[in-house]
C-alpha cells in the first residue's frame, strides 16, 4: 500500500501542497490531473527521486519518507521509459536482482517468468534501441516488477502507443496487477484509461483562490483531504 | 546563385588558407632533408617525450574530467557558477603566463615550505624543469578541454535513467559506474584525443615551467623553437610536419569514433 499524509513538495516555483491518500494493498489507483499541474512530482516523490517538505509517507505501514529510493520497494516506469541504451532487455530485467546479490538460478528463474508475462521472451538477448514502443514499455514495466516491489507507479504509460497496443498493454497492466497483488498508481489525463483500469480515481486540481493542489475524488473514490 | 558565391567564397578563403599553409610546409622541404631531420637523436628523444608526455597528460585529464563533467552536468550546488568559470580560466588565460603561475605556485615559499622543495627533498620527485613538468603544463591546459567535452558529453545522457536505476536499488554511484559511464565510451575517447591533440601543440607553459633542455624536457614544440633559434629552418619544417601529421591522426581518429563531425 501507500499512504501520503499531508505531504508537501516544492518543485522549483511550483507547489504540490498538502496531498494525502491511500491506495490499498493490490488496489489500482488512477491519478488524474491537467498536464503540468504536479502529477509526476507526485510519483517522484513517491519514488524517493524528489524530497518531501513536509508530511509523511507510508509504504506497506513503513515510514519511507526520508528512505533513500532504493530502499522504497517501489518500481517506476516513467514516460520517456528511461531504458538503459547499453543493457539488453535480459539486463534490464536481471539489474535489480543482481544489484540485490540474488543467486544466479533465481534470477534467471525470475526473468523466465517475467518474460512470459509480459511477452517479451524473443527479445531477451536484443538491446533496446530498435524496439518498438509497446516492446519498451514492457521491458519497462518487467525492469520496474522484477525485484517484487510492493508499489508500482507508472506515468503516463499508455499515451505513446498506438490505439491496439494501448488495449493489449492496458489489459497486460490489470493482469499484472491482479496476479502480483503489487499496488499501482497510475498517471493519466485520459478518462477512458482510467476508466478501465481504475479500482481508485484520484484528481489533482488547483483549487481557486489560492491555486493550491487538491485531491478531488470523483465518484465512489475513498479519499482523505 | 549569388547567396552560394558569397557564402562559398568566403568560406573558400578560410580553407584555402589552411591548403597554403600545408603545401608552403611541404615545398619547403623535400623527403630527404625532411627523413634526415627525423634520425637526429635529439629530435627522436623530443618524439618519443612528446608521445609519453601527451598519453600521461591526456590520461590524467580523463581521470579529472569524468567526474567533475558529470557533477558540472548533473548537479545543482552552491559555487557551480564559480567552478564552471574556473575550468575556462586555462583555456583563456595567455600560455605565457600560465607558465610563469606555475613556477611561481611551485617556488612560492610559505613560511619555510615550498611545494618544489618538498616534492625534490621528502618525495625525490623534483618537478621544475623536468618532464613532470612538462606533463603538468600539458595537463593544465588539456584538462579543461576534456571537462568541457565530458560536460557535453553527460548533458547528452538522459538523467532519468540513473533515476530509474536508483529507484532499482543503486546507490548514485553505481548509478553513475553501471548506467552513466558506459555511455559515455565516445565521449571519453573524444576528450581524451582532444586532450592528447592540445597537450601536443602546447608550447608556452613548457617553455617557462619545464625548460627546453635537449634530451631531457624537450617535446616537438619546443624542438621547433630550439631547431628555428639556431637557424635550423629545414629541421623545423621537418618536426613541424611530423606534428602536422600527428595531428591529422587524431582528427582521424575522432572522426572515426563519430563524434558528428563526419556530418
Amino acid at each position: 500500500m501507500i499512504e501520503l499524509q499531508h505531504v508537501t513538495v516544492r518543485a522549483g516555483d511550483y507547489l504540490v501542497d498538502d496531498i494525502s491518500f491511500r491506495v490499498e494493498h493490490a488496489q489500482y489507483a488512477v491519478l488524474m490531473g491537467k498536464t503540468g499541474i504536479g502529477k509526476t512530482t507526485i510519483l517522484e516523490s513517491i519514488c524517493g527521486l524528489r524530497k518531501i517538505s513536509s508530511g509523511k509517507l507510508l509504504i506497506d505501514e513503513h515510514d519511507v519518507t526520508d528512505a533513500l529510493p532504493g530502499d522504497r520497494q517501489v518500481g517506476y516506469v516513467p514516460q520517456d521509459l528511461a531504458l538503459f541504451p547499453t543493457l539488453s532487455v535480459r539486463e534490464h530485467l536481471e539489474f535489480a536482482m543482481r544489484l540485490r546479490r540474488q543467486p544466479r538460478d533465481k534470477i534467471a528463474a525470475r526473468v523466465r517468468e517475467l518474460a512470459e508475462v509480459l511477452g517479451i521472451e524473443s527479445l531477451l538477448p536484443r538491446g533496446v534501441q530498435g524496439l518498438s514502443g509497446g516492446e519498451s514499455q514492457r521491458v519497462a514495466l518487467g525492469r520496474a516488477l522484477s525485484f517484487g516491489p510492493s508499489v508500482l507507479l507508472l506515468d503516463e504509460p499508455l499515451s505513446a502507443l498506438d490505439a491496439d497496443t494501448r488495449g493489449a498493454t492496458q489489459d497486460l497492466l490489470k493482469r499484472v496487477n491482479q496476479q502480483t497483488g503489487v499496488s499501482v498508481l497510475h498517471v493519466t489525463h485520459n478518462l477512458e484509461e482510467a476508466e478501465a483500469l481504475a479500482d481508485v480515481r484520484l484528481e489533482l486540481v488547483r483549487e481557486p483562490p489560492s491555486h493550491r493542489l487538491k485531491l478531488r475524488h470523483p465518484g465512489d473514490i475513498a479519499v482523505e483531504h | 546563385m549569388l547567396f552560394f558565391l558569397i557564402m562559398g567564397g568566403l568560406s573558400a578563403c578560410f580553407i584555402l588558407l589552411i591548403i597554403l599553409l600545408l603545401a608552403a610546409d611541404l615545398l619547403f622541404t623535400s623527403f630527404g632533408e625532411f627523413r634526415e631531420a627525423l634520425l637526429k637523436p635529439e629530435i627522436q628523444a623530443a618524439f618519443r617525450l612528446t608521445l609519453l608526455t601527451c598519453t600521461i597528460a591526456a590520461i590524467l585529464s580523463l581521470w579529472v574530467a569524468t567526474p567533475l563533467g558529470y557533477l558540472l552536468s548533473r548537479y545543482r550546488f552552491p559555487g557551480r557558477w564559480l567552478i564552471d568559470t574556473l575550468v575556462d580560466i586555462p583555456i583563456v588565460l595567455p600560455p605565457l603566463v600560465l607558465g610563469l603561475s606555475l613556477l611561481i605556485l611551485f617556488h612560492l615559499p610559505m613560511g619555510d615550505w615550498k611545494l618544489e622543495s618538498w616534492l625534490r627533498d621528502d618525495l625525490h620527485f623534483p618537478v621544475t624543469y623536468r618532464w613532470p613538468a612538462v606533463v603538468l603544463a600539458q595537463f593544465s591546459v588539456a584538462c579543461a578541454f576534456a571537462v568541457r567535452t565530458m560536460r557535453v558529453t553527460f548533458d547528452q545522457i538522459n538523467p532519468r535513467a540513473e533515476d530509474v536505476a536508483r529507484t532499482l536499488g543503486c546507490t548514485r554511484a553505481q548509478a553513475f559506474l553501471q548506467i552513466a559511464l558506459p555511455q559515455a565510451w565516445r565521449g571519453m575517447i573524444t576528450a581524451a584525443t582532444i586532450a592528447w591533440a592540445r597537450a601536443l601543440g602546447e608550447f608556452g607553459p613548457i617553455l617557462v615551467f619545464a625548460g627546453a633542455t635537449r634530451f631531457r624536457t624537450e617535446v616537438l614544440s619546443t624542438t621547433v623553437f630550439l631547431e628555428l633559434s639556431v637557424g635550423e629552418l629545414d629541421a623545423a619544417v621537418a618536426v613541424s610536419l611530423l606534428m602536422v601529421a600527428m595531428a591529422v591522426v587524431v582528427l582521424l581518429f575522432l572522426r572515426w569514433f563519430g563524434t558528428g563531425l563526419t556530418t
